[in-house]
């Protein structure tokens, strides 16, 4: 282990961003409908489809429904997911009928900053009449969080990223605490957890708040303290995640290595 | 009913200084040679609009075209940042930029009310956002039959749709297949359009969830094969991912950036 509490990818065999990925696959489950976000969270459930869950339903707001891509696709609209979709329907369908209307089970969400009750930022960084960065903004995140039945959040973990209060509050975890969602008439249960390269954060049943229920392998409570930018809630013991298996990892380094480098349809 | 017109004068004759212009393509069939046309035209002072503004859009801002941006995610996919978008924003570079941003959702649902010919519409959507407060054109709503509260849009009614389509006919019926997006809402919510396409053929054989825009709703359709590169037509050609990947170091100077647009827009020829 290193002196920061993470252990190096030399020591471990993998990497925190793929212990993160695998992480994240794990928790979705064969047979789910599942939103799913550019980025880590669709390489996560791309993995899901491709190791316990073939089963799952990916849906992209771009309107493929059911994709089956067999490259991780560089955007939401690849043509690789309509080609692959059970069914390719227009951006006003995809929201109007199958997301606001509470079919989707999962919404898989990444984002910029995340508070202690999973808020996500993904619009500035700083005020946002000036912002010092100008991130790309809400896109479906708003909505996917707020009328999935569940949702669940991949971020990497650091002072940067775990902040409060957010700079801009783009989507709602659990507002500003316990009631805040049944306040405000949200459908969807909201986050089930928050899967970051250092451990697993799950809201407390009863404040909301982000506690830290499991840690990946070979990191500390002292590290996941260290990259958090409040005074993090730590569980009564935190489970050691599972290191991932040598089937995982094929599974992850092999869809990896098929991102489309050059042209692809 | 759509006339068939070369791009140029399709761009002359619909696109005016100060318009609000929606250039629609949800990752699929993105206008990238209208965009191009509209910077050699050198129009002004024009209200951009587009649920995802991605590169075509960093090279419209980039090139001092747009007063003001309609948008709900802006970001180079699966890349990083827009580096003309940010620095319009960030710095007013080359003009300030004034932004009105939405979620899909939103946004969408402005178009739908706008094709509907409603002067706005409902959905669950912002509630515990920052978004409402930030953006005069989100207002809420209680419904009279349950009594719930929803959030409000207000219709979108842009002067000039643009769109690029697989096909048109002789007759000038559009028709796109595919991820279609919220093309089909953009022309409809719009006083005039402007359809690029890869092909014109003698009559059209409805694929797989087609969409066809009938000539009488469409205003021009201009024949630019390739029109939607470097993002990617179903059936004629794919994305080119290099390009948009490369694009992250050409667009990142404001120097670099002026030399690529004067190389490959300025000085090309109008398809």
């Amino acid at each position: 282990m290193s002196a920061s509490g993470r252990s190096s990818a030399e020591t471990l065999g993998y990497s925190s961003t793929e212990m993160m990925s695998i992480a994240a696959a794990r928790e979705l489950a064969d047979g789910q409908v599942c939103f799913v976000g550019i980025g880590a969270p669709s390489t996560a459930a791309n993995l899901a489809r491709r190791t316990h869950a073939p089963g799952l339903v990916l849906i992209y707001e771009s309107g493929c429904i059911g994709a089956k891509p067999t490259a991780l696709p560089l955007s939401i609209g690849d043509g690789e997911l309509a080609d692959t979709a059970d069914a390719v329907v227009t951006v006003p369908e995809i929201f109007n009928y199958w997301l606001q209307s509470g079919r989707i089970d999962v919404g898989f969400l990444g984002a910029a900053q995340i508070d202690r009750f999973a808020n996500l930022n993904t619009t500035v960084i700083g005020p946002y009449e000036h912002p010092s960065v100008r991130l790309p903004g809400a896109g479906g995140a708003p909505e996917i969080a707020a009328s999935c039945k569940e949702v669940v959040i991949m971020i990497k973990q650091s002072r940067r990223t775990f902040v409060d209060p957010l700079d801009f509050r783009t989507s709602i975890g659990f507002g500003d605490g316990p009631g805040s969602r049944e306040r405000l008439g949200l459908r969807g249960r909201g986050p089930r957890m928050v899967i970051t390269d250092l451990g697993i954060l799950r809201p407390d049943p009863e404040t909301c708040e982000l506690t830290l229920t499991d840690l990946h392998p070979g990191v500390s409570v002292e590290a996941a303290r260290e990259a958090t930018g409040w005074e993090l809630a730590v569980g009564p013991a935190p489970k050691v995640t599972p290191a991932p298996t040598d089937s995982e990892l094929a599974h992850l380094r092999r869809l990896v290595s098929l991102r489309p480098e050059g042209n692809s349809k | 009913m759509a006339e068939l017109v070369s791009l140029r004068e399709a761009v002359t004759e619909l696109v005016k200084d100060g318009d609000t212009v929606a250039m629609e393509g949800f990752s699929h069939l993105i206008p990238h040679s209208a965009g191009h046309e509209v910077i050699r035209q050198e129009r002004r002072h024009l209200t951009l609009v587009r649920l995802t503004p991605d590169l075509i859009f960093d090279q419209l801002i980039g090139m001092g075209v747009a007063d003001k941006l309609v948008f709900s995610w802006g970001g180079n996919p699966g890349v990083g940042s827009l580096h003309r978008f940010r620095d319009a924003i960030e710095n007013g570079w080359p003009t300030p930029l004034q932004i009105e941003e939405h979620s899909h959702a939103g946004l969408t649902n402005r178009f739908v009310a706008g094709a509907s010919g409603l002067p706005f519409a409902i959905l669950r959507a912002y509630a515990g956002t920052g978004l409402p407060e930030r953006v005069t054109h989100i207002k809420s709503v209680k419904c009279p039959f349950t009594g719930e509260t929803l959030a409000a849009v207000p219709a979108i009614n842009p002067d000039v749709a643009i769109v690029h389509a697989q096909q048109a006919d002789l007759r000038g019926n559009v028709h796109m297949w595919g991820i279609t997006g919220v093309q089909k809402e953009a022309v409809l919510a719009s006083s005039r359009s402007i359809v690029t396409v890869e092909e014109i053929v003698e009559r059209i054989e409805l694929r797989p969830g087609g969409v066809v825009l009938p000539a009488w709703s469409v205003t021009a359709v201009a024949h630019v094969p390739g029109g939607a590169r470097p993002s990617y037509a179903s059936g004629y050609y794919k994305r080119d991912n290099d390009f948009y990947s490369s694009w992250d170091t050409i667009s990142r100077s404001r120097e670099d950036f002026r030399e690529w647009m004067e190389k490959n827009v300025l000085e090309v020829a109008t398809p």
